[in-house]
């Protein structure tokens, strides 16, 4: 019984997790950028979209919508006022670009985390679901809204997989990931797919932020500990590889959800934390990374 | 040393070091524990610089060796032992401790070497939650002794440790292990062929670090009178070190300390702001990044080079 309360519960975090990091690997296996404001994207696009449905009774899914909207806005924000002109800088040295990429994102998400506490208080909200209503799997009590958002997320991660594998714009990504020089000399605009790939990525963060509401609730001191656990994630499956992330956020959710329910819900997030340690050492480039 | 004296940096040092020392003459006690608490975070930013601008690894965890340092020696001084021998105990587990991290983590390059500093603070910040019983958990614990309870003494104790450590950092960062750093920062390979041992040298560094955050938390124990992990572990104290040594000016050492002397005050200025204060401290750090990627300290300098 307890076995199967896990399996649900754990499917449904796991899949909002790969939705949160797979942005998180895209921009780093494309433009080699580890955004820190990460967690920042994913509560601007929460709270927006709670603001835009509930007091301003715009309705659930127009908030999604507009939260989603806020979502790709912030990304445009940190990628064209802070990554883009640390990495176009001709003071700071090319070696050193990384370091500050990560230091100008960590500033820009704290930013985001207090201006947003200012307009809408660091009280949690939790978002009204899609849909309403309690179910049952296999004899376990499950609110509609759960199987929707993991039916949400892997839609949108297989749109994601038609894009990247199908379509041209989605291949000439794929090439920038593997050799942006050779793209460019190929007569292709490699800022037109920074954009493109920063939409994605806002995108991405934006729907997994709007669910994330509506599932567990967000506040706006969960913005860095969403910054770590796409991290955590992202290192786990492996820098930069979309699969390896995918199975990695399902190792973490069904890891959490397990400790929470078989040994104590404070202790959480530790197990994940140290299989994260011993990957790191056994395996740098994590589950399924390319060295 | 006729280079040393002859500078003008020296001798603005020596007169900035002066006109701090006689500051409890003209201002409140309110100012003076600002400034306080504002050089215990100097060190934290200086020890933090040697091993990010020298040996370039972004260490996203003082707060887990300064937390060590902190948390050994109130333990200690619970259990009725003296102040000096809590801060000695409390630099050893604080080097202890960043030993067991380093060595294997240094192994590792770039973003993971960060990731694993973060993921030590998170699990430390747990661990204590954990083990409430002892550490008094998320409420935190006071300590029986303090430095002194005159507002004065804590300030000039906070000073002088303050150029102390300032001093040697900055010694040890223009000795031949600050260049065989700075070398192997910037081109690791390069510094192997040449025949210096990267590693060695970088465990050095940390090490060093690791006893100056260590022992500059026994310290912040003894003024404050209580620790926490709010006040003491929290991440986004680490943010604020990391923040102040970038500011200020890497690769300077003591950039790290005006950053933070910068940082403190200027929050504590932008009170009135209310919430926004942090957002606009965070803000201004954003635009210097951005525009004076060398930092206060680094910008002057470099200015003076060329003129």
């Amino acid at each position: 019984m307890q076995i199967l309360q896990i399996l649900v519960d754990g499917f449904a975090i796991s899949s909002l997790y790969a939705l949160g990091a797979l942005g998180f690997t895209l921009i780093f296996g494309v433009s080699g950028v580890l955004n820190l404001a990460h967690g920042g994207i994913m509560v601007v696009a929460a709270l927006i979209g709670w603001y835009s449905a509930g007091e301003l009774g715009l309705g659930t899914y127009l908030g999604t919508l507009i939260g989603i909207l806020a979502g790709v806005i912030t990304a445009f924000i940190s990628y064209f006022c802070v990554v883009r002109p640390i990495q176009r800088s001709r003071a700071i040295p090319h070696e050193e670009t990384e370091i500050f990429v990560l230091t100008g994102t960590l500033l820009l998400g704290i930013m985001i985390q207090d201006g947003m506490a200012y307009l809408f208080s660091d009280n949690p909200i939790t978002m009204r679901p899609l849909i309403a209503g309690v179910t049952h799997i296999a004899g376990v009590r499950t609110p509609i809204n759960e199987i929707m958002i993991a039916v949400i997320c892997w839609a949108v991660i297989g749109l994601l997989w038609l894009l990247v594998n199908r379509t041209r714009i989605g291949k000439s990504l794929l090439a920038a990931s593997m050799n942006p020089r050779g793209l460019t000399l190929l007569g292709f605009e490699l800022s037109r797919i920074y954009l493109l790939v920063w939409t994605i990525y806002g995108v991405l963060a934006g729907l997994a932020g709007v669910l994330l509401a509506s599932f567990l609730g967000v506040g706006t001191n969960n913005a860095g500990q969403l910054t770590a656990s796409a991290f955590s994630i992202v290192v786990l499956g492996g820098l930069g590889s979309v699969s390896g992330s995918l199975i990695a956020a399902y190792v973490v959710g069904y890891l959490e959800t397990i400790t929470a329910y078989m040994v104590a819900p404070t202790l959480r997030p530790i197990p994940a934390l140290i299989l994260l340690i011993v990957v790191v050492y056994v395996r740098p480039q994590g589950l399924l990374g390319r060295r | 040393m006729k280079k040393v004296f002859g500078s003008p940096v020296f001798w603005f040092a020596v007169v900035a070091i002066l006109v701090l020392a006689l500051l409890p003459l003209w201002v409140s006690g309110y100012i003076l524990g600002i400034l306080t608490v504002a050089y215990y975070y100097g060190v934290f930013s200086m020890a933090w610089d040697l091993l990010f601008g020298f040996a370039g690894e972004v260490n996203f965890g003082p707060t887990f060796l300064i937390g060590l340092g902190a948390y050994t020696a109130a333990l200690m001084n619970n259990a009725g032992i003296g102040i000096p021998f809590c801060m000695i105990g409390g630099t050893f587990v604080a080097l202890v401790g960043g030993l067991l991290l380093a060595v294997p983590a240094l192994r590792l390059r770039g973003p993971y070497f960060g990731l694993i500093t973060l993921v030590a603070v998170l699990l430390l910040q747990n661990a204590i939650v954990i083990f409430a019983r002892f550490t008094g958990g998320e409420i935190g614990m006071t300590v029986a002794d303090v430095l002194s309870i005159d507002t004065n003494v804590n300030y000039w104790y906070a000073l002088g440790f303050m150029v102390v450590c300032g001093v040697i950092l900055f010694g040890l960062s223009r000795s031949a292990l600050g260049l065989i750093l700075q070398a192997s920062g910037q081109d690791s390979i390069e510094a192997q062929a040449l025949g210096f041992n990267v590693v060695k040298h970088k465990l050095a560094a940390f090490c060093i670090s690791a006893i100056f955050s260590g022992l500059t938390g026994t310290m912040l124990v003894f003024y404050m009178g209580a620790t926490s992990v709010d006040t003491i572990i929290d991440i986004s104290i680490g943010v604020q070190i990391i923040i102040a040594a970038v500011l200020g000016g890497r690769r300077t050492i003591l950039g790290g300390a005006i950053g933070a002397i910068f940082l403190i005050v200027a929050t504590e200025f932008l009170r009135p702001l209310g919430q926004l204060n942090t957002f606009v401290v965070s803000g201004v750090a954003l635009l210097v990044i951005l525009f004076f990627p060398d930092g206060m300290l680094g910008y002057l300098l470099r200015k003076g080079e060329r003129g």
